[in-house]
């Protein structure tokens, strides 16, 4: 398995929160996990940055459990962007972006000139140039959330994973954020992994849809063959019109009523 | 745009070095004044020559111990707080918050009182008090994380039981405890030679670890997911930043005792001054934090024209207010 989850329970005391969760994610791929609030998709995310530990399985990369790895090393490969940033009040986006390279420094060296131009490139990369030197509590709620990307991105990881990241922002924003995500993906031939709520975006942005349903994987198909009546029933408890967004080449919805 | 930032960044490390200097220059005033005056070259030639003089008997055996002993408290003291705050990602922690002045001081008078004999074993008692006090309060605060709220309250319990058993010790033992007198009133008066050697292979240890840190630090401040999937394993630089800081305040708390206020707002003040990059939080909480006691000291010496007044009641006269004055301008600026 390139990377994945196999057998994976885990359990938060003795509240289950997720059981046997295979999930292969295809390399090079955009795979997005959807389900209801609280249904464990965040929580199978943090296995990932190693917050969560799973009560039995494992999270597998290039056939090996991840644990098994040097931190820093997979530091290099795997980059996670968590739902909600902490971040002091005064940093800048330069030296935000400039965090990325930490799994490529030794103990007491600054940046090396490889570091400088991995972040100039990523900078611009991610549109952040005019901004570089602006504080991150003076962005607006999308640039921040590039500027997180570009962190991230900074680390030249082969996999990326993006747990809800555009849940604080307004429509423009979130279009903007989900366009970058899909070029950084395209450009770079990064496989992506992101949890997200809207149904639509995630059917038009992702090559495969997961569904997490009564602490087991529900499905794990394309989003033409995900969005069908009776399986949006089933994980979202909802009735809904299914169309074809022609332009785009992809099915979304709208959704009826609330079948609870 | 390069330079903008490098700029800041000179400006960074100017505030720091004149920081130190004032403390260098109140340290040397602090020589050369007291309840008996020596003039400059009076007090360089105490420093350098052994006579049996009146001023190289104060200044080389009461006064320049004092305020090396003092210089080397600050300094202690500020960088535990500085690190602390980054564990716990809490801008309320510091040594005397979660309870480790008291465990440590606990510890510490255990051991005197204990072994009379062996003074040696104090810093060891108080650093292995300050060490088990942060961890107990680590592990009592600890769920899938460190909730820092629930740190603090926990940490203002610790302290409440220490503080009683630290006065139990004090009223049954008066005679043992008064070889160490400051270790009573959070003084640095009686600090000499013997102290600094007891606490300086700690202290050394310590403030050379620092460092190794700021990088890590950085990291940290961005959370423990972020931190664990940069590469760095967590929980466990957390457990060695417990170990350094609780070297740092055991060795400080043995010899100056309940100096309660510099590990609190030195780290806050010299992150108003220069921000929150560990890179220079750490240098200017050093420098802040020595000078801060060093001239805190000098004043608490020279105020009344007799007597002196503890170094920990003067810092926490000049410290408070310079501390709420740039909290005000700052958050105007902002």
């Amino acid at each position: 398995m390139y990377f994945g989850f196999k057998d994976l329970t885990i359990k938060y005391g003795r509240n289950l929160v997720v059981e046997d969760v295979n999930i292969d994610f295809p390399k090079g791929k955009t795979s997005t996990i959807i389900g209801s609030n609280g249904c464990g998709k965040s929580s199978l995310l943090k296995t990932i940055s190693r917050v969560v530990e799973p009560d039995q399985g494992a999270v597998i990369f290039c056939d090996k459990a991840i644990g098994k790895y040097n931190p820093k090393e997979l530091a290099k490969r795997i980059g996670y962007l968590p739902q909600v940033h902490q971040s002091p009040t005064d940093i800048d986006v330069k030296t935000l972006v400039s965090y990325g390279r930490y799994p490529y420094k030794k103990i007491t060296s600054g940046l090396t000139e490889k570091d400088r131009s991995v972040i100039e490139e990523t900078i611009e990369m991610t549109g952040l140039n005019h901004l570089s030197n602006r504080t991150l509590t003076t962005l607006s709620g999308g640039e921040r959330q590039r500027a997180w990307i570009a962190m991230v991105i900074c680390q030249q990881p082969e996999i990326l994973v993006l747990d809800e990241p555009i849940t604080y922002l307004d429509i423009g924003y979130q279009m903007e954020v989900m366009e970058l995500i899909k070029s950084l993906g395209k450009h770079l031939n990064i496989t992506i992994i992101m949890v997200l709520h809207d149904i639509n975006l995630a059917a038009r942005y992702s090559h495969q849809l997961i569904t997490i349903e009564n602490h087991h994987v529900h499905m794990q198909q394309t989003p033409r063959t995900m969005m069908k009546e009776e399986n949006l029933n089933k994980v979202f408890r909802i009735g809904a019109q299914i169309f074809e967004d022609k332009k785009n080449n992809c099915p979304f919805i709208i959704p009826e009523k609330s079948t609870n | 745009m390069q330079t903008y930032i490098s700029q800041k960044n000179s400006m960074k490390i100017i505030m720091i070095t004149l920081i130190f200097l004032v403390g260098i220059a109140a340290s040397i005033v602090s020589v050369c004044k007291g309840a008996a005056v020596f003039s400059v070259q009076d007090s360089i030639r105490a420093l350098f020559l052994e006579d049996d003089s009146a001023a190289r008997l104060i200044i080389w055996n009461v006064r320049l111990p004092r305020v090396i002993g003092g210089g080397m408290v600050g300094i202690c003291l500020s960088l535990a707080g500085c690190l602390l705050q980054g564990v716990m990602r809490n801008h309320l922690a510091s040594p005397s918050t979660i309870g480790v002045t008291s465990g440590a001081s606990f510890i510490g008078y255990l051991t005197l009182v204990v072994f009379p004999q062996l003074f040696y074993l104090l810093p060891i008692g108080s650093i292995l008090g300050a060490f088990l006090t942060t961890l107990g309060i680590y592990l009592l605060a600890y769920e899938k994380g460190v909730s820092p709220v629930k740190m603090i309250l926990s940490g203002m319990a610790v302290s409440a039981v220490f503080s009683a058993l630290n006065d139990i010790i004090r009223s049954f033992y008066p005679d043992r405890i008064l070889n160490a007198t400051g270790f009573l009133v959070g003084s640095l008066n009686g600090v000499t030679w013997k102290h600094i050697q007891l606490i300086l292979p700690y202290v050394i240890i310590g403030v050379s670890l620092c460092f190794f840190l700021p990088s890590k630090m950085n990291i940290l401040m961005l959370g423990d997911e972020m931190s664990n999937s940069l590469g760095i394993r967590t929980e466990r630089f957390r457990f060695l930043l417990i170990i350094v800081s609780s070297l740092l305040s055991g060795a400080a708390i043995s010899i100056a005792g309940l100096i309660n206020f510099v590990g609190l707002i030195v780290p806050h003040i010299a992150r108003l001054i220069v921000g929150s990059n560990y890179k220079y939080l750490i240098p200017a909480s050093m420098a802040l934090g020595y000078s801060l006691v060093v001239v805190s000291d000098l004043i608490g010496r020279t105020i009344l024209p007799i007597g002196e007044i503890s170094v920990s009641i003067i810092i926490s006269f000049i410290g408070a207010p310079f501390f709420l004055y740039l909290l005000r301008s700052k958050s105007k600026n902002a």
